[in-house]
């Protein structure tokens, strides 16, 4: 399961270019992580690429954070 | 210059006058064309003369399950959509006064609602590619307005506005939304208009005639190329000199 959250973190560091040890669970991507709005639409369609999983839409709304994203793939990737 | 070899481009009313010579310049530049409209055989046609790179993906776009369709077909056609131009458009003219809500809402629907969602179909993958050009064809009265078209002039005007909006918000992922604003075109569209009209309309165009569809594929053309990758949220009139914006 950590390796979710390894892969997470990668998409984030490379999505946003920031330094990986800033992109800690409870960082959120626009208030922390100096993303724009599109950057987190750009970044749920990675985690959809990523994981084979289908963030919809009001889903993807209440990923704001680190751990959000990883608690739904958690929650929804197919094993 | 403007060449698009490998780029695709989904072009709707594509049966019309100006539709159909859009495609073909967007197709002599190099790009594949998808060609849409409800009217399948002068798709077929058109997809007929233009030989490799032209599919033909009819749809309705008044109805929004049939659009987010039109765009999935257009996808599977194409392999990826590039190139957007919204082009479909039609009249339900008469005076406000007499005006129906349903002459409102068919002009409405199809003119701008269903441009806004193919824009947004198609953002998706123009995002992950960094790579985009919608260009949605408005017109002259967007701008001037015209006694018995309101329906007509406010879709117009709304493109005009949605394309700003969208251009700000994509202009950082390297894609442009930009408008062409045609004046008077010859077209079937304004065949309909009687010679006593046509008499009144000629002295206002300084050019002194009616333009051709080409003038406005040329356009598109150029807006669609990566020559004009820093023009985003413009409208590009293309009348004559009828109205200088």
């Amino acid at each position: 399961m950590s390796d979710i959250a390894e892969r997470v973190k990668k998409i984030v560091v490379d999505h946003l270019g920031v330094e990986e040890s800033k992109v800690v669970e409870n960082a959120s991507f626009i208030d922390d992580l100096g993303a724009d709005s599109l950057d987190t639409v750009e970044l749920v369609m990675a985690f959809e690429e990523e994981f084979g999983v289908e963030i919809p839409d009001d889903a993807a709304e209440k990923i704001l954070s680190v751990k959000d994203a990883i608690d739904f793939i958690k929650a929804n990737a197919p094993a | 210059m403007f060449d698009l070899t490998g780029k695709s481009a989904l072009v709707t009313g594509a049966s019309g006058g100006i539709g159909a010579s859009i495609a073909r310049a967007l197709h002599a530049q190099g790009a594949a064309v998808a060609l849409s409209g409800t009217r399948t055989a002068p798709l077929e046609a058109l997809a007929a003369e233009l030989g490799e790179r032209a599919f033909v993906v009819p749809g309705n776009l008044s109805e929004a399950a049939a659009t987010e369709q039109l765009f999935k077909d257009a996808e599977a056609a194409l392999g990826k959509v590039d190139i957007l131009v919204n082009n479909a458009g039609l009249t339900r003219d008469q005076i406000a006064m007499r005006m129906k809500d349903e002459d409102w809402q068919a002009v409405l629907d199809v003119n701008l609602t269903a441009a806004f969602r193919l824009s947004r179909a198609s953002m998706r993958g123009m995002m992950k590619r960094r790579w985009g050009r919608i260009v949605n064809i408005t017109s002259v009265v967007g701008v001037t307005g015209n006694p018995g078209q309101a329906n007509y002039a406010a879709s117009k005007a709304g493109l005009i506005g949605m394309s700003k909006a969208l251009a700000a918000e994509l202009a950082s992922r390297n894609i442009t939304v930009n408008c062409v604003a045609p004046g008077f075109i010859t077209t079937a569209m304004t065949d309909a208009l009687n010679d006593e009209q046509k008499q009144k309309l000629l002295p206002a165009i300084p050019a002194g005639r009616m333009g051709e569809p080409g003038e406005i594929a040329a356009g598109v053309v150029y807006l669609a190329s990566e020559e004009a990758a820093y023009v985003t949220g413009q409208t590009l009139h293309v009348n004559g000199g009828m109205a200088m914006i």
